[in-house]
């Protein structure tokens, strides 16, 4: 199968908006919130953080709570392995990102928002302090009880969860919670909250500024607009693209391998690893892999083994340790494919393996154990030679 | 006063007085010193009306609030896949040479740490490290050198 679409690039996310923030929040301010929420919902809009719920129903959900106190977070941790394009945005966009929050915030009746930066972003906090300082006093203006606080984390890629990140706000280790309750009913200490992330929000807010058809007019029936991708690894141009969802892998390669692509890891460590064979019938989206944005590409001089072990390593260091399928879990699938590769186990183990990685998908609390299946069984399963010789 | 309580009241101004205002205090010091002290740790903890335990805990579990002693200077490089297609394992090993210590150790005269970190968010400009909270990315071995001189020397 041969496909001769090419790579339809998108220029929604850092375009210059034509009306500015304030004013577009004034013109929401005399809208009923409902009537902006059931906009993002008819637009398709789901989560671009990497779970993919749709954004419309989390803010009804939290709309319809009945509470006086209640949160919006902007998730900006961006600790999956190969993923840049919130930072950028945070940069380059920040104030589309405000908006966003502020929208939402009008919509459920929110008072308070925070941004959870991870500390890896330290050198953007002050300016970007400035800028919500800022912000905050044009709210006041224009009469929206709402305000803004940067946060910032300490390195842990867990408090990127939802639940481990309310936990690491309010000054404990960011372990996460049970699910349910779901944070739209007990989120930050214990408030209805939406939490979403940094391009979720900008494209909130430019949804509602431009309104859903603009937006709906890019991407499929399951994976509506555009999404900002972060490209690394054997590439010919690495960095940040805001391309068309519903494209397949090999169109992607197309575009950005560098003729020699053997595998594209779709969506971080805990994403899938796509093998050459299968570019032409995946699709980038929620009907195919799903991603957060980050896509990292080998060609075939890289050993898929050492991209495993890389990946299995970042598992065991960053795991809570509060359950024991993933703490145990994922030390036992490193320490598994390095004795298979010294020829300690026979190749058979790896099937077993496989199945610890499926009963970790199960018996996990959080994502991050969840997420064991993914890179372990896609990469063990197509790079079979390259874990055994 | 002294500077635990001159920063606790700081960020309880900020952030209001309750525990939301704890990681702030923590990276505060973080900032000045460079890792928190036992001493540090029960005297938050006395301000914030906690156990030392409970603080001690919080600090333990995030990578960035370091419990170990570390030099003026914290060198982490990020070593996650991109980072080393782009030869993150070569800037280690020249860092190593030249401060004459391994991965996890501080030089003698307290200047500098080296560490690893994972992906730090330059994954199309690798291999990239962190300077105390300053970033360096598209990093060679003389690159390296230089910046690190110039460290040596600030
Ligand atoms: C281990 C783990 C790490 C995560 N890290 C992030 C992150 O850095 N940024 C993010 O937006 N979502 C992250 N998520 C997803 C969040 O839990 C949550 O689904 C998301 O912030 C919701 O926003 P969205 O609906 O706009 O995507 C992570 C999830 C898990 C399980
Ligand atoms: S799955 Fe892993 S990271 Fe998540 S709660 Fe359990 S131990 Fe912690």
């Amino acid at each position: 199968m041969k496909s001769d679409k090419v790579i339809n690039k998108v220029d929604l996310i850092f375009r210059k908006s034509e009306s500015d923030e304030i004013s577009v929040i004034k013109r929401v301010l005399e809208k009923k919130p409902i009537d902006i929420i059931n906009n993002i919902i008819d637009s398709g809009l789901r989560g671009r953080g990497g779970a993919g719920f749709p954004t419309g129903l989390k803010w009804k959900l939290a709309y319809e709570q009945n509470s006086t106190v209640k949160y919006v977070i902007c998730n900006a941790d961006e600790g999956e392995p190969g993923t840049f394009k919130d930072r950028e945005i945070l940069d380059v966009v920040p104030q589309k990102v405000l908006a966003g929050m502020a929208i939402c915030a009008y919509c459920i009746g929110a008072k308070k928002g925070y941004i959870y930066l991870r500390g890896e972003y330290f050198f953007l906090a002050n300016k970007l302090e400035e800028i919500i300082e800022n912000f905050n006093q044009k709210l006041k203006t224009i009469g929206l009880d709402f305000e803004i606080q940067l946060y910032l984390g300490s390195g842990a890629y867990v408090c990127g969860e939802e639940t481990a990140l309310f936990e690491s706000l309010e000054g404990k280790r960011g372990e996460p919670r049970n699910k349910p309750p779901f944070p739209t009913s007990v989120g930050f200490l214990n408030k209805p909250t939406v939490i979403n992330n940094v391009e979720t929000l900008v494209y909130a807010y430019i949804i509602t500024d431009i309104g859903p058809n603009e937006f709906k007019k890019y991407g499929t029936k399951d994976s509506r607009g555009s999404k900002v991708f972060s490209i690394s690894g054997d590439t010919p141009k690495p960095g940040i693209y805001e391309l068309e969802l519903g494209m397949t892998v090999e169109d992607f390669v197309k575009e950005f391998g560098d003729g020699d692509t053997k595998a594209v890891q779709i969506g971080g460590c805990s994403g899938k690893c796509v093998p050459r064979k299968d570019f032409a019938t995946t699709i980038i989206g929620f009907e195919g892999i799903p991603t957060g944005g980050s896509m990292m590409l080998f060609n075939s001089s890289r050993s898929m083994y050492n991209v495993l072990h890389n990946f299995l390593e970042f598992f065991c260091e960053e795991s809570c340790g509060q359950c024991t399928p993933c703490r145990v879990g994922y030390q036992q699938l490193l320490k598994g494919i390095e004795a298979v590769k010294k020829g300690e186990r026979p190749a058979s183990y790896l099937e077993e393996l496989k199945k610890l990685a499926l009963t970790m998908k199960v018996s996990s609390k959080c994502g991050l154990g969840q997420s064991a299946a993914n890179p372990f069984i896609s990469i063990v399963d197509n790079f079979k030679e390259e874990m055994i010789y | 006063m002294n500077e635990i309580e001159n920063i606790v009241k700081e960020m309880f101004k900020k952030y209001g007085k309750s525990r939301t205002a704890l990681i702030p205090v923590l990276q505060s010091i973080i900032r000045k010193k460079r890792f928190l002290s036992d001493e540090d740790i029960v005297e938050v903890a006395k301000l914030f009306d906690l156990s030392s335990a409970e603080v001690y805990g919080v600090a333990s579990f995030y990578s960035f609030l370091d419990i170990k002693p570390r030099g003026k200077y914290v060198i982490r490089i990020c070593k996650t896949i991109s980072c080393e297609m782009k030869g993150s394992k070569e800037i280690i090993e020249s860092i190593k040479k030249m401060l004459k210590i391994n991965l996890n150790e501080t030089t003698k005269d307290n200047k500098f740490s080296l560490l690893t970190t994972n992906c730090l968010g330059w994954c199309h400009k690798g291999p990239a490290m962190l300077i105390n909270e300053d970033v360096y990315y598209d990093l060679t071995p003389e690159k390296v050198a230089e910046i690190i001189e110039f460290y040596k020397n600030k």
